[in-house]
């Protein structure tokens, strides 16, 4: 069943079951997903974060200003392309399609319902993994490449931030693998009969944090954070190089929101329906809590959005795998009943014990 | 094996989104760490102290509004009283309570721009400015319905006030008075219980307070570091003798007592209109005894009285005519910011950035 999209048979299934117009159907349907989500959630983002401060937001174009967004990618598609002198050219040009398409790639795995995925890869959760992590070469290679000091600072910082957090990221992931005995994005979600949000709530909180520095959203959006290095690896991109680097953004935060809400949320499952509603009701959720964080917090420091990873999500993840494994191991028979309460508590306890370990920059005493 | 490492020199501003104005700093960095400012000025210099001498005294008071924009009404005010004192104007006791009470709301609305903004470097996408700045838009009605402006109010004149309050003023103001601590409570959570925001501010920035007289420095960047000094108590201008407040003083001079410094100054400044609003006179406005053409005669003087920013000096001599022969102005903001190599050199890229907001300058006053 897993590999039955990846063999092509000819004439003996019906059209639709070939495998290229399934891949055609599927990559149509993927981008127009991608893309109306990257339109909606700028849109939500503006909206909603201007809620959240007491102001409108965008609201003259369109009817609620809904198509704000398409007046801002005009706006931006007749400004000049400005390529900076000094630059590396060649990374200069590369670097929005090595950020981009990555992100796009990842929608190949996510099942929008039961039957409906472009690829059933048998290692999904590996694909993902692997092709998340291009992109933030790019985001380097973009820092770099317009040589310019802001832009440097912010590629380095990146790049060391994408490195510290896709570690506890891939452990939590390896975690739920462990549970659900698949790799595939699919296996995964079927196996899902109550959320694993509600099984392993350790391994959610640390895959959400560390999706969070990957994407880098705030608190850990020191890669382009404005008010210290003005927009970081973007600085010196314009015209339509610089709106792919934006849409990667957004990109990003749709794929980590679908992927939030199928490892962690149930996918495609829903209470009445099952399919790719109740997804995106999911998905759109994780986003605003993502934007409810972004309304509330702060930026971390850069020494310790890195001290954070390293000394406080990596034991957690560990701990939690180390768990999930002898979970499995010694008691692979528990009912939901007994997981479920002490998988929380157990969340609660791991998550107290190792921030009391972990209080960054606490040095001098309360003075009132 | 050691790897061959190189200095940065990075160039903050003037065009920054977070130097406040048009400031320009040049870090040499050690990877994030900051070895090395030098602070450049002059960006905004309109010459305001020449210009003061080629218009009469009365002239000359606008020109003080455009000095610290975000608090002009306590620009005028050394300006006022050394013309005063030289000239021998006495001020009703009623416009002395008026200019209390305008300069506490000007004191109150300069500390919420200063911690809003503070927030922003930070990080804090705007939502704790703009919950501070729906206070602050009630203040600046406020004043703008007596003086008919909403930042350059132009409001002292030598022996009083240029307007008096209108009828529906006091009552709102006393409304304001009322609700004001409990929005106070509401910046305290977004502030206090914010963990990012203690891990940011604690301990970064530190500042001796051996320093802070040797560099005599003045306001909330001298009182953080817990020396006492505030003039309206310890060398009372006006009628401050007569109300009853607290000088919030801070233990460790790091950012966050700059912060904490600058909340308490607001109550105690609520506190002091509440009071002079009910111990207020009757009577007159002004001094009807000025004349149209002040001639004042030759001598000179120095006077200061406590700005948000800390001790803003007017040194005014005169020759007999009716110009100013010489007036300088101790801007605190200027002096405060010589302190910026002492707090920043040893600190990271991201902690700079929010240092040079925590001393709270306007570059108007700066450059002057």
């Amino acid at each position: 069943m897993d590999d039955a999209v990846l063999v092509t048979t000819i004439g003996a299934t019906p059209w639709y079951e070939n495998f290229w117009v399934h891949l055609a159907i599927g990559a149509v349907v993927a981008i127009a997903f991608f893309f109306f989500f990257i339109v909606m959630y700028i849109w939500t983002e503006r909206r909603v974060i201007g809620l959240f401060q007491g102001r409108l937001g965008p609201n003259r174009v369109g009817p609620l200003g809904l198509i704000q967004s398409v007046a801002d990618v005009i706006k931006v598609m007749f400004k000049e392309d400005i390529v900076p002198d000094k630059s590396d050219k060649l990374l200069f040009w590369l670097a929005p399609f090595m950020a981009f398409v990555p992100v796009m790639m990842i929608l190949a795995v996510v099942p929008f319902s039961e039957n409906f995925q472009i690829v059933n890869l048998n290692v999904g959760i590996l694909y993902v993994l692997a092709v998340s992590a291009i992109s933030s070469i790019g985001v380097f290679m973009s820092g770099y490449a317009g040589n310019n000091k802001y832009g440097l600072i912010g590629g380095m910082r990146g790049l060391a931030q994408f490195i510290s957090y896709e570690i506890p990221l891939i452990l939590s992931l390896a975690s739920l693998v462990l549970i659900s005995n698949t790799f595939s994005v699919n296996g995964l979600v079927q196996a899902q009969t109550l959320p694993n949000i509600l099984m392993m709530p350790l391994a959610f909180v640390v895959y959400f944090v560390a999706s969070l520095a990957e994407i880098s959203r705030t608190p850990f959006d020191i890669v382009e954070c404005d008010s210290e290095i003005v927009a970081g690896f973007n600085i010196e991109y314009s015209s339509m190089k610089f709106a792919m680097l934006y849409l990667v953004e957004y990109g990003e935060a749709v794929v980590t929101s679908v992927l939030v809400a199928t490892l962690f949320l149930g996918g495609w499952h829903g209470f009445f329906i099952d399919g790719p509603i109740p997804l995106i009701i999911k998905m759109v959720l994780v986003f605003l809590f993502i934007l409810w964080i972004r309304a509330t917090l702060p930026r971390l420091r850069v020494d310790q959005s890195m001290g954070f990873c390293w000394k406080f999500l990596l034991p957690v993840a560990l701990v939690n795998l180390l768990f999930t494994a002898a979970r499995m191991t010694f008691f692979p028979d528990l009912s939901n009943w007994i997981v479920i309460p002490a998988s929380f508590v157990f969340t609660a306890i791991v998550i107290y014990l190792f921030a009391g370990l972990f209080k960054p920059g606490r040095k001098v005493a309360e003075n009132d | 094996m050691s790897l061959r490492t190189e200095e940065f020199v990075v160039n903050v501003g003037p065009q920054h989104p977070s130097t406040h104005g048009v400031f320009r700093m040049r870090f040499t960095l050690d990877g994030e760490i900051v070895k090395d400012v030098e602070p450049i000025f002059g960006y905004l210099h309109r010459g305001v102290e020449k210009l003061m001498e080629m218009r009469t005294y009365k002239q000359g008071i606008p020109m003080t509004d455009r000095l610290d924009y975000v608090s002009a009404i306590n620009n005028n005010w050394p300006y006022v009283l050394a013309v005063e004192e030289l000239a021998g104007i006495s001020v009703p006791q009623r416009a002395e309570f008026m200019r209390v009470i305008m300069s506490e709301m000007q004191r109150i609305s300069s500390h919420i721009l200063a911690v809003g903004s503070q927030m922003n470097d930070m990080g804090s996408f705007y939502t704790v400015f703009m919950y501070m700045f729906r206070e602050r838009e009630k203040l600046t009605d406020l004043m703008e319905m007596v003086t008919g402006q909403r930042m350059m109010y132009n409001y002292m004149r030598f022996g009083g006030v240029s307007m008096d309050f209108p009828a529906e003023f006091v009552p709102q103001l006393k409304k304001f008075i009322k609700v004001f601590p409990k929005y106070m409570a509401e910046y305290e959570d977004m502030l206090y219980d914010n963990e990012i925001f203690l891990a940011r501010t604690k301990g970064v920035g530190c500042f001796k307070p051996e320093d802070a007289i040797n560099i005599s420095t003045s306001g909330p960047v001298l009182r953080s570091t817990g020396v006492d000094y505030d003039l309206r108590r310890d060398k009372p201008y006006s009628v401050y003798d007569k109300f009853e407040f607290d000088v919030p003083v801070g233990k460790n001079g790091d950012v966050y007592d700059r912060v904490w410094v600058r909340m308490e100054e607001m109550k105690q400044s609520v506190r002091i209109i509440e009071q002079a609003l009910d111990m207020m006179p009757g009577g007159n406005r002004f001094c009807s005894k000025v004349p149209v053409a002040l001639h004042i005669p030759e001598g000179f003087t120095y006077k200061e009285i406590e700005s948000p920013r800390g001790m803003l000096g007017c040194y005014l001599e005169s020759d007999g005519s009716d110009k100013p022969y010489r007036c300088h102005f101790r801007a605190p903001a200027f002096i405060n910011l010589t302190a910026l190599k002492t707090m920043l050199v040893g600190q990271k890229l991201a902690d700079a950035i929010i240092i040079f907001g925590s001393v709270d300058l306007s570059m108007g006053e700066v450059d002057r």
